[in-house]
């Protein structure tokens, strides 16, 4: 089986807030600077491959408040969950911290969606809204980083799992090949190593 | 020419009254300050609400007479109340300005809001030197600067997306011994455009009918989270805010036309809901975020 080749694009938001709004701030603050973000985020996913693999680095962001997590996180989580996206898109969020953690949160819930962070230590985190099901499928599939088509019955015996699973492709926390029907872990992806 | 008495102590609990005192009235308007003793960011706002909008009923602008006290000008002139003034006021004194260098204990100067790009200014001070008093001096921790930036930013920009005219901020440390055996992080935002009940008429007025009016826009703001847009993640600037509030066991109140809304802890005794009070179009916000005690670690 071939290997899925993926490239990640690599996002600053610290940086790209500062060429986005012309300022010398990289604190993620107010609604406008959030859909300046966002417009630019989705400038760059333009010339991208056929699908997107955007892991938006927050690393370098002091403050974000809820306005601008509503906007480069929420808004841009359900540009591409939409059926007229532009585009395939897949996002990890990284950089986060607990700065970070409670604005995302809050955008997410208030949204009902879902996405794959990593934290500053390097371990990755399903953040947001989420069953119990998808959750214990969602950490099966990190830790084996793919599951073949024929893998899944045996390692998500339960109807419900397999549910969850469908869940979470369809919530873009986990990625389909449609090719193969390997379900990958974003993580992995976004390491390069699946 | 009519005087308007201006409270000895111009702090949060004096803010209704000052507001009040300033219905419309043909003449010059006298403010006297001369026995303030006591003034904190709400005060001072306040004051400079009350002195635009009397202005901007009797066509001139109305005379501030200012504190006996030094220290209260000096403080006043810290917190560049004296700017702020400019244009408001007619002072006749020369009254002290802000010096340009040397450490300040100010922790954010009145600060006009007009553009995002203020806000930018207002949270970047916070990160920088009014960060280091907080946490420093004050001990508080990392994070609650970063809480106490966000409140900021979404208390500021409440008045770029709904007041749709220009607003102040400022906030500062105190100690209330006293009171709470602690320094607490008072923060005032006050706007003179259209209030919450302007922003919201338009959009939801007619499913209250009868009962719609300055109380039941703000409970709909505050309480439900209700904005004139339809997007649906607008409207949570506030919630989050209530909720951060709590978190430190602080007060937050709007006033906004002839009502007040407020989350109250324990060791405050203002009530949740007030109406009828003078008409006030605008909004003013207050927030007292109580910080670690002495025993806090």
């Amino acid at each position: 089986m071939g290997e899925l080749s993926l490239p990640p694009i690599q996002i600053d938001v610290g940086s790209l807030v500062q060429r986005s709004v012309a300022t010398l701030y990289s604190h993620l603050v107010t609604r406008p600077t959030g859909r300046a973000v966002r417009l630019a985020i989705e400038s760059l996913l333009a010339d991208a491959g056929d699908i997107a693999l955007s892991l938006i680095d927050l690393s370098e962001v002091n403050v974000l408040d809820f306005s601008c997590a509503d906007e480069v996180v929420a808004k841009l989580l359900l540009r591409y969950l939409d059926p007229d996206r532009p585009r395939e898109a897949y996002f990890v969020i990284r950089g986060v911290s607990d700065i970070h953690r409670e604005p995302i949160e809050v955008v997410l819930e208030r949204q009902q969606l879902a996405t794959v962070a990593q934290r500053e230590d390097g371990t990755y985190e399903l953040l947001g809204v989420r069953s119990g099901s998808e959750d214990s499928v969602w950490r099966v599939v990190e830790t084996h980083g793919r599951i073949r088509s024929d893998e899944v019955s045996l390692l998500l015996p339960a109807p419900e799992d397999r549910t969850a699973l469908r869940g979470l492709v369809r919530r873009r926390v986990v990625f389909a090949d449609v090719s193969s029907g390997t379900v990958h872990a974003l993580s992995k992806l976004a390491a390069g190593t699946t | 020419m009519h005087v308007i008495d201006v409270p000895a102590s111009l702090d949060y609990r004096a803010l209704d009254a000052l507001l009040d005192s300033t219905v419309p009235a043909p003449g010059k308007r006298l403010f006297d300050a001369r026995h303030v003793r006591w003034v904190d960011p709400c005060g001072m706002l306040a004051l400079l609400a009350a002195g635009t909008r009397v202005g901007a009923h009797g066509g001139e602008l109305p005379h501030l007479q200012l504190p006996d006290q030094t220290d209260v000008l000096g403080y006043l002139a810290r917190m560049g109340f004296f700017t702020a003034a400019e244009g408001v006021f007619d002072m006749n004194v020369r009254a002290p300005r802000r010096t340009a260098s040397g450490e300040s204990d100010v922790l954010l100067e009145i600060t006009p809001i007009t553009t995002n790009s203020d806000v930018h200014e207002v949270v970047d001070r916070v990160q920088g030197r009014a960060g280091q008093i907080l946490s420093r001096t004050l001990r508080y921790p990392l994070s609650a600067v970063v809480q106490f930036s966000v409140i900021l930013s979404e208390v500021c920009q409440n008045i770029l997306e709904h007041a749709e005219a220009p607003g102040w901020v400022a906030a500062q440390a105190y100690r209330w011994q006293k009171r709470l055996g602690r320094h607490v992080l008072v923060i005032s935002v006050v706007d003179l455009g259209q209030g919450f009940r302007g922003s919201l008429t338009e959009e939801h007025s007619a499913r209250f009918g009868d009962r719609w009016g300055d109380a039941t826009a703000l409970e709909a703001a505050f309480i439900h989270g209700l904005t004139r847009f339809p997007d649906s993640g607008r409207g949570q600037g506030i919630q989050q805010i209530r909720k951060q509030v709590r978190r430190w066991d602080g007060v937050i109140s709007i006033r906004s036309g002839r009502a007040r809304i407020a989350d109250v802890p324990t060791w405050d005794d203002m009530p949740p809901l007030t109406d009828g009070m003078e008409d006030f179009s605008g909004a003013a916000i207050t927030i007292i975020l109580p910080g670690p005690g002495d025993d806090d670690g």
